[in-house]
C-alpha cells in the first residue's frame, strides 16, 4: 500500500481540522464512555448483592424471592448448558448449509439460499419465542404425554415428565439451535469461501473426490475460523433473552430431565423483573453483571481463536 | 488422513476398485446428507411464516392500525400505540446510532495512525458482544433508578447504546474501501482534512452507511429485552417520549406469555407486522449495497 498522504497545513485548514478532529475524537471516546458506564452501573446496581453475598453468590445455588435469599450458581450453569446443547444440535447443521451454499449449490440456488439463511438471522427473538409457544411447546407436551402413559420411559431420569406443559429446557435448547444456526453459517460461509483455490485445485488434482475436497483440504484450513465462529455463536446464544424465557419454564433449579423448567441468566432478569425490588433487584442487575462477564470472556475466546489459529492470508 | 493414504494405488486390481466405488459411495451420501441439513435449516424459516401468516393476516385490518389496546373482555382494539412507540423509539436510538458510530467509523477508519484507534476498535467490538438484556439493565440503573421513572427515552438510549457497534464497523469498512486516490486528490486541491471527509469521501460512502443503519435498524426494531426495564410498556397510547412507552416486541410478548385468546390474536397479528418491518428495512440495506457494486 502506498503511504497516506496528510493534509498540508494550509492556513485555512488547519483550525477546522483540529476543530473536526478533536469532534471526532471526543463522540468516539463516548463509545469507551457506554462499555465503562455499563460495567460502573451494573456493579454500584449490584452491589448489594455483593457485599451480602461475596464471592459466595457466584459459587451456591438456592435463588427464592420467597425468602430473600439468592444465589447464582444454578443460573449460570443453566446458561451454559443451553448454549451448549443448542450448539451441538446447531453446529453440524450450519456448516453442512454453509458447505452446500459455498461448494454444492449453483449460482442461481446459492444466492436464495444465503439469502433465506440472513432472513433467519432478521428474525427477531421475539417471534421464535412466539412460535415455540403455540407450534413447539404443543409438539413437546405430546412427547410428554406419551411418556407419561408409559412407566417405563417415565423411569428413565433423563427423560422423566413431572408437569406436562411442553414448556421446559428441550424446548429452549431447540428453538436456540434454530436461533443460533444463522450466525454460524455465516460466519462459516464466509470463512470457507476465503479457503484458496490452490487448496482446493491441488486435491482434485490428486484425483480427490468433492467430499474428499471438503473434508480433507477445505474444513481443515478453515477449521480455526469456524471454530471462532462457533464460540462467538455461543456468545449470541448465552445472551439470548426473549425466545427462551418465553419457553424454558422459568424455575431457579438445575434441570435433571430434559424436560424440566428452569432458568438461564437472561431468562430469570426478564421474567422475575417486573415483581423485584431490593436485594431481589439487586441480584437480578448482578445476574445481568455475571452475564456481561460471561460474555466478554466467550468474545474475547473467540477472537483469540481466530487470530491464533487461522493460517495466513484469509483473517477474518 | 493424508491424501496418500486415500489415493494408496497398492493391491490387486479389484481391490483398488473396489475402494474406489467405495469413496463414491461416500461421496455420494456425503452431498445427499448435505442437501437435506440445508432443507432442516431453512425449514423453520418457512414454518415461522405459514405460521405468522396463516394466525395472523385474518387480525391485520383498518382496526389493527388505528386502535390501541381494549381492555379483557372487549374484543377487537389494535397495536397503534405499539408501532407508534417502535417508530418513535427506533427513530430516537438512530440518532445515538448514527452519531456515536459514523463518528467512530470516521475516527477508525480516517485517522489509523491515532494511538486510540485499537481501544476504540475493541471497544467496540466488545459493545457488540454484549447481550441487549445486559444493556437494558445497565440503562435502568443509569436512567430509571435515578429518575425514579420509564420513560421512551430510556428505551431509545439502550436501542441506541445497541445500534452504534453495528455502525461503527459497517461504517468502517465501507470508508477503508473508499480508494485512498479520491482522498488524496481532495487533499491535492487544498482542502482541509475535514472538508474532505464531509464533503467527498462520507458522500462517496453513503449507500454503504445506510446499508450499516438500517441493519441496525432491523436489529434494534425487534428487541423487546432491553425495553422491559426502560420504555416499561404502555397499554394506552402515548407518543411522549418521557413516559412509559409500548413497543411492538414488548407487546407482542406481553400478549404471547398472556393466557387470553384474544390476546394471542394480536399477538399474532402483531409479529406479522413486525416481521414485515424487519424485513423491510433488511432489503432496504441489501438494495443499498447493491447500489454501490
Amino acid at each position: 500500500m502506498t503511504e497516506r498522504i496528510k493534509a498540508p497545513p494550509t492556513r485555512l485548514g488547519s483550525g477546522g481540522d483540529k476543530v473536526f478532529r478533536g469532534i471526532i475524537i471526543f463522540l468516539a471516546l463516548c463509545i469507551v464512555a457506554i462499555f465503562v458506564l455499563s460495567i460502573y452501573q451494573l456493579v454500584s446496581g449490584g452491589w448489594e448483592t455483593f457485599s451480602k453475598y461475596g464471592l459466595g453468590f457466584f459459587f451456591t445455588s438456592g435463588w427464592s424471592p420467597a425468602k430473600d435469599s439468592y444465589a447464582a450458581l444454578s443460573f449460570i450453569a443453566s446458561t451454559v448448558l443451553t448454549s451448549v446443547l443448542a450448539l451441538i444440535i446447531a453446529v453440524p447443521l450450519a456448516v453442512a448449509s454453509a458447505i452446500f451454499i459455498t461448494e454444492y449449490a449453483p449460482k442461481w440456488l446459492a444466492e436464495p439460499v444465503s439469502y433465506l439463511v440472513e432472513l433467519l438471522a432478521a428474525i427477531p427473538s421475539v417471534i421464535y419465542g412466539l412460535w415455540a409457544i403455540f407450534v413447539m411447546a404443543p409438539i413437546i407436551q405430546g412427547w410428554q404425554l406419551q411418556i407419561l402413559q408409559n412407566p417405563q420411559l417415565n423411569a428413565i431420569p433423563l427423560l422423566h415428565v413431572d408437569i406436562p406443559s411442553g414448556r421446559g429446557l428441550i424446548t429452549a435448547v431447540l428453538i436456540l439451535a434454530i436461533m443460533v444456526i444463522p450466525y454460524t453459517a455465516s460466519i462459516s460461509r464466509d470463512v470457507i469461501r476465503l479457503v484458496p483455490r490452490d487448496q482446493r485445485e491441488a486435491a482434485y488434482a490428486l484425483g480427490a473426490t468433492k467430499w474428499e475436497v471438503i473434508w480433507k483440504a477445505i474444513l481443515p484450513y478453515a477449521r480455526a475460523g469456524i471454530l471462532g465462529g462457533v464460540i462467538l455463536s455461543l456468545g449470541r446464544a448465552l445472551g439470548e433473552t426473549m425466545a427462551v424465557a418465553m419457553v424454558i419454564g422459568n424455575r431457579a433449579a438445575l434441570p435433571t430431565s430434559i424436560f424440566d423448567a428452569t432458568a438461564t441468566l437472561a431468562s430469570v432478569i426478564a421474567s422475575e423483573f417486573g415483581e423485584s425490588g431490593g436485594l431481589q433487584l439487586s441480584s437480578l442487575i448482578a445476574l445481568g453483571f455475571i452475564l456481561f462477564l460471561l460474555s466478554l470472556v466467550v468474545n474475547f475466546t473467540a477472537r483469540a481463536i481466530i487470530a491464533k489459529l487461522t493460517p495466513e492470508g484469509i483473517k477474518v | 488422513m493424508s491424501m496418500a493414504g486415500q489415493l494408496d494405488l497398492s493391491g490387486t486390481r479389484s481391490q483398488i476398485l473396489r475402494r474406489q466405488s467405495s469413496r463414491k459411495a461416500s461421496n455420494i451420501f456425503a452431498g445427499v446428507v448435505i442437501s437435506i441439513c440445508t432443507l432442516i435449516v431453512l425449514i423453520p424459516l418457512f414454518a415461522i411464516f405459514y405460521y405468522l401468516i396463516s394466525k395472523g393476516i385474518s387480525s391485520i385490518n383498518l382496526e389493527f392500525f388505528t386502535q390501541s389496546f381494549k381492555p379483557i373482555g372487549e374484543t377487537g382494539g389494535g397495536m397503534l400505540h405499539a408501532i407508534v412507540g417502535t417508530l418513535e423509539m427506533v427513530g430516537l436510538a438512530s440518532v445515538i446510532g448514527v452519531l456515536l458510530g459514523v463518528s467512530g467509523g470516521i475516527f477508525l477508519a480516517e485517522y489509523r495512525e491515532h494511538k486510540l484507534v485499537p481501544w476504540i476498535s475493541l471497544v467496540s467490538d466488545v459493545l457488540s458482544g454484549i447481550p441487549a438484556i445486559v444493556m437494558g439493565l445497565v440503562v435502568y440503573a443509569m436512567i430509571v433508578l435515578t429518575s425514579k421513572h420509564y420513560s421512551g427515552l430510556a428505551g431509545a438510549l439502550a436501542l441506541g447504546f445497541l445500534m452504534v457497534p453495528i455502525v461503527v464497523r459497517t461504517t468502517e469498512e465501507v470508508l477503508k474501501l473508499v480508494p485512498s486516490t479520491i482522498r488524496e486528490a481532495g487533499l491535492a486541491l487544498g482542502l482541509p482534512k475535514w472538508k474532505v471527509t464531509l464533503s467527498v469521501i462520507l458522500p462517496a460512502a453513503t449507500s454503504g452507511i445506510v446499508t450499516g443503519v438500517m441493519l441496525a435498524v432491523a436489529r434494534v426494531s425487534g428487541e423487546a429485552a432491553p425495553l422491559i426495564f426502560t420504555a416499561f410498556g404502555n397499554n394506552n397510547f402515548n407518543a411522549d417520549p418521557r413516559d412509559p412507552m409500548a413497543a411492538m416486541p414488548l407487546s407482542i410478548y406481553q400478549y404471547a406469555i398472556s393466557p387470553f385468546p384474544e390476546w394471542h390474536r394480536l399477538a399474532n397479528a402483531g409479529a406479522l407486522v413486525l416481521i414485515i418491518m424487519v424485513f423491510s428495512a433488511t432489503l432496504i440495506a441489501r438494495v443499498a449495497t447493491r447500489q454501490r457494486k
